[in-house]
C-alpha cells in the first residue's frame, strides 16, 4: 500500500500501480460475476467502465488520512485503501455478515445499497473531521441516477454551507439501470449542479485515470486546505449490465454496447503505458494471475467464514451493543428450534 | 419538562466534549420550544449548529459524525417531519452497528417532540413511535415526568446505540416536577410504577402516563384502586415489569395516542397474552387514537385519548366478570 500523501504528478511506479489496480478490479469483478452465474454468489454490480475513475481517484487520496464512502461498484478497484477490501467484497457478495466489517485501519465504508444514502454520511464524516481537527478529507462515489435523490441535494447543500472537506465523485456512466442520463436530468451537465451549492464542479473523462486523478488531486488540495468541497463528474460508459440481474440488450443496442466495450479504460491506459515502456502484455498476464491468486485467497477465506457461521449467534449480534432481553429470548428459541430439528433429522423423524 | 431537557443538554455537553447538538433553529434561536436555549453561548457554534432545513441530512450526517468519533444529538423539530428523514433513521442510523458488524457504534440521539392537543397545523402532532419500534437497531424513550426527561435523556446521549428520544409536546410546559440536581441517569428498559393499585393497571408512556395518573386519581375518588405503569421506553421494553404489574392485578388497559391498528398498545397486549394470560380476569382494552389521519384542530380533542375515555375504559374493564 502506498501511504504517502499523493504528489501532483504521478511517477512511473504510481502509473503502474494505477493500472494494476484497474486490472485487479476487472479480474475481481469478473470472478464475482462468474461465481454469481454458477449460483455461488448473490447479485452483484460489475465494475465495468469504472475501473479507471476509481483507481485514478484513489491514487490522489491518502489511505492513511482520507476516507472513501463508496456505493457498490467501486470496491473492486479500491485496493490502494487496503488489500483486504476484496475479502470484504467477497464476503458481502456471498451474504456473510462480516462483508460489512472493514478492519479499523481501512478507511472505507461498506457497500451502500440504498442509493445516495452514503452522501450524507460522507458529509457528516467530513464535518466531524473538521470539528475534531483531523487531517485529510472524504471522497464519496455515487452515480448519475443517485444525483436525482434528495440525499444528494441535502448533503451537497450542507457541505457547501460548512465548507466540509469532501469530494463528490459523481460517476456518470450513462445509465441508471435502463434510464439514460437524458431522462435523469435537464441540467446541461451533472457537474453544473455544483454551482448551486456554492462550490466548483468539473467534468472529466472517467475512462482516463490520469484525468480523474488530476481532478481529485485538485479537489483534495481544496478540501484539506479548508476551502470546501468539489464535485467531479467522471464521465464513462457502463459497458455491461447494471448487475447480474440485468439484461442491457432490452434497452441498449448491440452496436452501442460493442462501442462501449471497444473503448474500455484498461485497454486504453495499458496502450499508453506500453508506449512509455512501463507495461507489456506479459506484465498484464502477471498482474491478472496475481489478482486471480488474491481472489482465490479471498474466496477460501470466505468459505471458511461461511462454514463457521453460527446463525443463532450471528443473527442477533451487533444489532445493539447488548442484545435486549427480548432478543436474548428469541435467540434461545431459535437455537432450541435448530437443535430440535438437527436431533429430529438424526433420528430420521424430521418433517419435510 | 422543557427546562429539564435544556438543563440535561447543558450537563451532557459539559460532561463530554464530543457531544454536538444540531438541528433547525437550535442554536441562535435556542429551539422553537427553547429546549436548546443557551447552548450556543456555553459551548460555541462548532458544537451547537443551526442546520439547513433538511431532515434527511440532519439525521444522515449523524452517521458520519459518529464514525468520526463525535456524539451527535440531532433535533427534528416535530416527529411528523421525521418522515423526511425516515430512510436515514431506519435504513442507516439503526443499521450502522449491524452493517459494519460492530466497527462503528452509533451513539446518536434524535430528539423530537410528538403528540397532539396543542392545535398545531398538519403533520406536527403524529405519534409515530410504533412505526419506529418496528425498526431493529433503534431504541425509543418517551419520558412522562421532568425527572425522567433528565434521566432518560442522559441515558440516551450516553448510550452506544441510537435512541429516538420522544418529548411530549403537550407536556413541555404542562408537566412540572422536581428534577434531581446531581448526575441522574434512568436506564432504558425499566418501567416506573407511577401509581400503585390493586384493581387494575393502566399501561402508558409519555403524556398518556400523565393522563393515566389523573384518571387513576378520579377513579380513586370512587374507591377504585388503579395503578399506572409508565413504560418510559418502548424499546427496549420492560417485559418483566409489565408482566408483574399486570399479573398482580389481573386487569389492564393500555393508552396510546397513535391510531389503534398496529399501535404499540397492540404489542403490549400481545406481550401480556404471552406472559399473563392465566392471570387475566378481563380482556385488555386499548384506548387509542382512531384509524384516521391525525385530524385538524377542531377535531383533535375527539381523537386524542383524554381522561374521560381512559376512565370509561377502566370502568368497562373493571365491570367484566372474571
Amino acid at each position: 500500500m502506498l501511504t504517502t500523501t499523493p504528489e501532483a504528478e504521478p511517477d512511473d511506479a504510481e502509473l503502474v500501480d494505477i493500472l494494476e489496480r484497474m486490472v485487479a478490479g476487472q479480474v475481481y469483478s469478473t470472478r464475482c460475476f462468474n461465481l454469481q452465474r454458477q449460483g455461488r454468489m448473490g447479485t452483484m454490480a460489475p465494475i465495468d467502465g469504472s475501473e479507471a475513475l476509481v483507481a485514478g481517484a484513489a491514487s490522489a487520496l491518502d489511505p492513511t488520512t482520507d476516507w472513501v464512502f463508496p456505493q457498490y461498484r467501486e470496491q473492486f478497484a479500491l485496493g490502494r485503501f487496503g488489500d483486504e477490501v476484496i475479502d470484504r467484497v467477497v464476503l458481502y457478495n456471498i451474504g456473510h455478515p462480516a462483508g460489512g466489517h472493514y478492519a479499523e485501519h481501512l478507511r472505507v465504508f461498506p457497500h451502500q445499497i440504498s442509493l445516495a444514502c452514503q452522501i450524507p454520511h460522507a458529509v457528516g464524516m467530513a464535518w466531524g473531521m473538521k470539528v475534531t481537527g483531523e487531517p485529510g478529507c472524504v471522497a464519496t462515489f455515487f452515480g448519475d441516477g443517485s444525483s436525482s435523490e434528495g440525499d444528494f441535494y441535502e448533503a451537497a447543500n450542507l457541505a457547501g454551507v460548512l465548507d466540509a472537506p469532501v469530494i463528490f465523485v459523481l460517476v456518470n456512466n450513462g445509465w441508471a439501470i435502463s434510464t439514460p442520463t437524458a431522462a435523469q436530468t435537464g441540467a446541461e451537465s451533472f457537474a453544473a449542479k455544483a454551482h448551486a451549492f456554492g462550490f466548483p464542479g468539473m467534468q472529466v473523462d472517467g475512462r482516463d485515470p490520469l484525468a480523474v486523478r488530476a481532478a481529485v488531486f485538485e479537489a483534495r488540495e481544496r478540501a484539506v486546505g479548508g476551502r470546501g468541497p468539489m464535485l467531479i463528474e467522471a464521465v464513462t460508459v457502463r459497458h455491461g449490465p447494471h448487475t447480474t440481474a440485468d439484461d442491457p440488450t432490452k434497452y441498449r443496442s448491440a452496436d452501442e454496447l460493442a462501442r462501449a466495450r471497444d473503448d474500455e479504460p484498461i485497454r486504453r491506459f495499458a496502450a499508453q503505458l506500453t508506449e512509455r515502456g512501463l507495461w507489456s502484455e506479459e506484465r498484464q498476464r502477471e498482474v491478472e494471475a496475481a489478482a486471480d491468486a488474491r481472489f482465490d485467497l479471498a474466496w477460501d477465506r470466505s468459505q471458511e467464514a461461511a462454514a463457521t457461521l453460527d446463525p443463532a449467534t450471528a443473527l442477533f449480534e451487533h444489532v445493539y451493543a447488548e442484545p435486549t432481553a427480548r432478543m436474548q429470548r428469541q435467540r434461545g428459541e431459535l437455537r432450541a428450534h435448530l437443535d430440535a430439528m438437527a436431533n429430529g433429522a438424526a433420528n430420521g423423524s424430521a418433517a419435510g | 419538562m422543557v427546562e429539564a431537557i435544556n438543563h440535561t443538554l447543558h450537563e451532557e455537553m459539559a460532561r463530554d466534549e464530543r457531544v454536538m447538538v444540531f438541528g433547525e433553529d437550535v442554536a441562535v434561536n435556542g429551539g422553537v420550544f427553547r429546549a436548546t436555549e443557551g447552548l450556543i453561548d456555553a459551548f460555541g457554534p462548532d458544537r451547537v449548529v443551526d442546520m439547513p432545513l433538511a431532515e434527511a441530512v440532519i439525521v444522515g450526517a449523524s452517521v458520519g459524525l459518529a464514525a468520526a468519533g463525535l456524539v451527535p444529538v440531532a433535533e427534528i423539530q416535530f416527529l411528523g417531519f421525521s418522515y423526511q428523514a425516515m430512510h436515514q433513521l431506519v435504513g442507516q442510523v439503526a443499521r450502522l452497528r449491524s452493517r459494519t458488524q460492530g466497527r462503528f457504534d452509533a451513539p446518536i440521539t434524535v430528539r423530537a417532540p410528538f403528540g397532539g392537543g396543542v392545535r398545531t397545523p398538519e403533520l406536527h402532532s403524529e405519534s409515530l413511535e410504533s412505526q419506529y419500534a418496528n425498526c431493529p437497531g433503534l431504541k425509543i424513550a418517551a419520558p412522562a415526568t421532568a425527572a425522567d426527561a433528565k434521566g432518560l435523556l442522559a441515558a440516551a446521549i450516553r448510550d452506544p446505540d441510537p435512541v429516538l428520544f420522544l418529548e411530549p409536546l403537550r407536556g413541555y410546559r404542562m408537566i412540572r416536577g422536581p428534577v434531581p440536581e446531581d448526575d441522574h441517569v434512568v436506564p432504558l428498559g425499566r418501567s416506573r410504577q407511577a401509581r400503585s393499585g390493586t384493581d387494575l393497571v393502566i399501561v402508558a408512556w409519555s403524556y398518556q402516563a400523565e393522563l393515566a395518573c389523573r384518571a387513576a386519581d378520579r377513579l380513586a375518588a370512587d374507591g377504585l384502586s388503579v395503578g399506572v405503569l409508565d413504560l418510559r421506553s418502548i424499546v427496549p421494553l420492560d417485559v418483566d415489569g409489565l408482566a408483574e404489574a399486570v399479573s398482580s392485578v389481573g386487569r389492564a388497559i393500555v393508552v396510546q395516542e397513535a391510531p389503534e391498528t398496529c399501535g404499540f398498545a397492540s404489542e403490549i397486549i400481545a406481550t401480556i397474552n404471552d406472559h399473563c394470560f392465566y392471570d387475566l380476569e378481563a380482556p385488555v382494552e386499548r384506548v387509542s387514537g382512531f384509524d384516521v389521519p391525525y385530524p385538524v384542530g377542531l377535531l383533535e380533542d375527539f381523537y386524542v385519548p383524554d381522561v374521560d375515555r381512559i376512565v370509561a375504559a377502566a370502568r368497562r374493564t373493571l365491570a367484566m366478570a372474571p
